[in-house]
């Protein structure tokens, strides 16, 4: 059973993202809650804690994935169901949503056919941005790890979401693999949009202080 | 608030049901048996034999109750699936995966009586006509909700998929029910029915009627009998199912 | 057709999944050997004799046909759960039922439509006669799309599942032998000189019924499994 620690949030106007008294149990036994946060636009929190402390179930519940035991979550003031998730949210799990058998193209290509694509950006200058530049047509099976990783990423760039929930974000990444996840949230944030991201605490968030939620697990 | 809804509620907690199930237990199987005597008696003694199967026909009166009962079953099974998959009432899946087996059972007798009684009136142990068709695709179905349910390891995630299931299967029933009408079989066409006069003579009717209720009964006294342990399994940390344990072990945190 | 509309959610991943099977093309020819094989081992069972093979043709071939899209059923969503594109598409923002449609049809193309286009050559091999090949094509056209959307409800409560191979099957054949009877009975009706539009017209009351509901009920069903 995890419980929360908060630091207190800057006030602003309406939240992008609201928890109200979160729970998620599996068969009656308890993951996480009761939760209460709020997301504003600009914000990136960053949700520490240890494995099996919920972080991965909490990012699914706030996408949708899976239905909160109890409490609700709210976008932009209205209760999160499927089907309203128009365009705001992008999920970046710990599976990366990729085909190994298609090329960083075919898969940017399909990626913006579901979720459409922000104006100004194309997926050959996405892949350069992530330093992917020459890969573009080599199926994902040739890849490494860390490479099908900032394809990943590169669709996070191409995609347009308000809100963006990533799992691990650092996970397979060198140091400038790391320091492209820190780049790509400022720049979210600046456009505006709020960011979650887990982490095991391992790699910091480099440049200014994220907000933090910590999920501990019960000694 | 209404006592009646207000008792409907407490049911559906499981330390309730357990002692109400438990408490009532005994009397249903006693009914149960008296009547299952009763009737089988009846069946077996006070019915006149057939003016064409002579006494072969007696075998209906396990038959006829139990293929009511399978599709009773089924019925059970898919109304308490509905509810469990709707409302999320741990209760109704336990109930609706306790009645899979049984109905199975029942359905599996059904086929199994059947066939002997056809050796000697038809001259066959098996024919492919419509009712006895749709009724081994009912056994069939059975079997899918019984291994869905038992392939996966999440309890409550098993009992949704598998009430899922037994919902899209529920087509066959009418299937299995109308079939006689329908296609022209080998199969007698229905004789006892629920509304106006039965085509069947009185004496060979209450026997019938009598195992008929029996298998209700018994029925329902299996399925609370099955979900008792189910709700053990299921609840099994929690502080209602330890304080039913004999208290042997020393008291920890 | 603007990106990140329906209509064009559905176009990329009609294009993706096609693309997906043509990558693997000698894995999607499985079915139709698998269909060759097994129609042609019958003569060897029962002997040469025209009388005998053509009286079971029809059934015969539509037994191998639904035998051989049983076959890469299981393999609907097993690649997409594994590498977590099935996730993207239900936290997507389109219709999941209409999603998932566009998968089935997917499956009915590269696995059916084969079977289908093979059918002749079956159909020579176990000597049924020319009459009833319309018919037995027909059957075959509306009796393989129901076996994808049925089968697709079945796999979607058993997807994730390590050994869920016989499991599948146990789950859809009682549920699509109502189909095997009527097509299979249309072309043995035709083949003796009945009338045969009947049972042709149920397959197609119940293929419009799931074309409706089996998405709907495989969201559903993928939605209890994935939680």
């Amino acid at each position: 059973m995890s419980s929360i620690q908060t630091e207190p949030a800057p006030l602003e106007s309406a939240p992008l993202l609201q928890a109200q008294s979160l729970r998620f149990a599996r068969n009656d036994e308890a993951i996480f809650g009761p939760l209460d946060f709020s997301l504003h636009a600009g914000e990136t929190v960053l949700i520490e804690g240890d494995n099996g402390s919920g972080k991965t179930t909490l990012l699914k519940v706030l996408s949708g994935l899976l239905e909160a035991t109890s409490g609700s979550v709210l976008l932009h003031g209205t209760p999160l169901t499927l089907a309203k998730l128009s365009h705001q949210v992008a999920l970046l799990g710990h599976l990366l949503g990729l085909k190994l058998e298609l090329s960083a193209l075919e898969n940017l290509r399909f990626a913006t056919g579901i979720g459409g694509i922000r104006p100004g950006i194309t997926p050959h200058l996405a892949l350069a941005s992530v330093g992917l530049e020459g890969f573009e047509d080599a199926p994902l099976r040739t890849l490494s790890a860390g490479q099908r990783k900032r394809v990943a990423l590169a669709r996070l760039l191409l995609v347009p979401a308000a809100l963006w929930l990533l799992d691990e974000p650092y996970a397979n990444l060198d140091r400038g693999g790391i320091d492209l996840v820190n780049r790509l949230l400022e720049h979210h944030a600046r456009r505006g949009g709020a960011a979650l991201i887990t982490s095991h605490g391992a790699y910091a968030f480099t440049s200014g202080t994220p907000r933090r939620l910590a999920l501990k697990t019960a000694a | 608030m209404n006592p009646l809804v207000l008792w409907f509620h407490k049911l559906g907690s499981p330390p309730y049901f357990y002692r109400f199930a438990g408490k009532w237990l005994p009397w249903l199987y006693a009914l149960a048996l008296i009547c299952g005597a009763v009737g089988l008696y009846g069946a077996l003694f006070t019915a006149p034999a057939d003016y064409q199967q002579g006494d072969s026909f007696r075998i209906m009166y396990v038959h006829v109750p139990c293929a009511w009962m399978g599709l009773f079953a089924y019925l059970f099974m898919a109304a308490n699936g509905f509810v469990g998959l709707v409302w999320r009432i741990k209760l109704s899946e336990t109930l609706a995966m306790a009645s899979a087996p049984v109905g199975a059972a029942f359905t599996f007798i059904t086929l199994v009586t059947g066939s002997l009684w056809g050796k000697p009136t038809w001259g066959t142990w098996w024919t492919w006509d419509a009712r006895l068709t749709s009724e081994l695709v009912l056994l069939f179905l059975y079997f899918g909700v019984i291994g869905l349910y038992h392939a996966i390891e999440d309890r409550r995630q098993a009992a949704r998929a598998a009430a899922f299931l037994a919902l899209i299967g529920i087509v066959n029933l009418p299937i299995v029910h109308y079939s006689v009408i329908w296609w022209n079989t080998l199969h007698q066409a229905q004789t006892v029915s629920l509304v106006g006069p039965s085509k069947i003579a009185p004496s060979m009717l209450w026997p019938l009627l009598t195992l008929a209720f029996a298998t209700h009964v018994y029925f329902f006294a299996s399925v609370l009998a099955r979900s008792r342990v189910a709700l053990l399994e299921l609840e099994s940390g929690k502080d209602w199912v330890r304080a039913l344990l004999p208290a042997t072990e020393t008291p920890h945190d | 057709m603007k990106p990140g509309s329906t209509s064009a959610a559905s176009f990329a991943l009609l294009r993706r999944d096609l693309l997906l099977v043509w990558r693997r093309r000698g894995d999607a020819l499985n079915p139709l050997l698998f269909a060759i094989i097994v129609v042609a081992l019958f003569p060897f069972a029962l002997g040469p004799e025209a009388a005998v093979l053509s009286r079971i043709a029809a059934g015969t071939i539509f037994v191998a046909v639904l035998l051989a899209m049983l076959l890469s059923l299981d393999a609907l969503f097993r690649s997409d759960l594994e590498d977590g594109s099935l996730e993207q598409l239900v936290v997507s923002p389109h219709p999941l039922a209409l999603l998932l449609g566009c998968k089935i049809l997917v499956h009915w193309m590269t696995t059916a439509l084969p079977l289908i286009v093979i059918a002749p050559l079956l159909a020579q091999l176990l000597q049924l006669p020319d009459k009833t090949l319309p018919v037995l094509l027909t059957a075959l056209a509306l009796a393989t799309p129901l076996l994808s959307l049925i089968g697709a409800v079945c796999v979607a409560l058993t997807v994730g599942m390590r050994r869920s191979g016989m499991l599948l099957t146990l789950l859809v054949l009682p549920l699509i032998v109502p189909a095997l009877i009527f097509g299979a009975g249309a072309c043995n009706a035709a083949q003796n000189g009945f009338a045969y539009s009947a049972p042709l017209l149920w397959l197609a009351a119940w293929l419009v019924l799931a074309l409706i509901l089996a998405p709907l009920a495989a969201a559903a069903a993928l939605k209890i499994s994935l939680t």
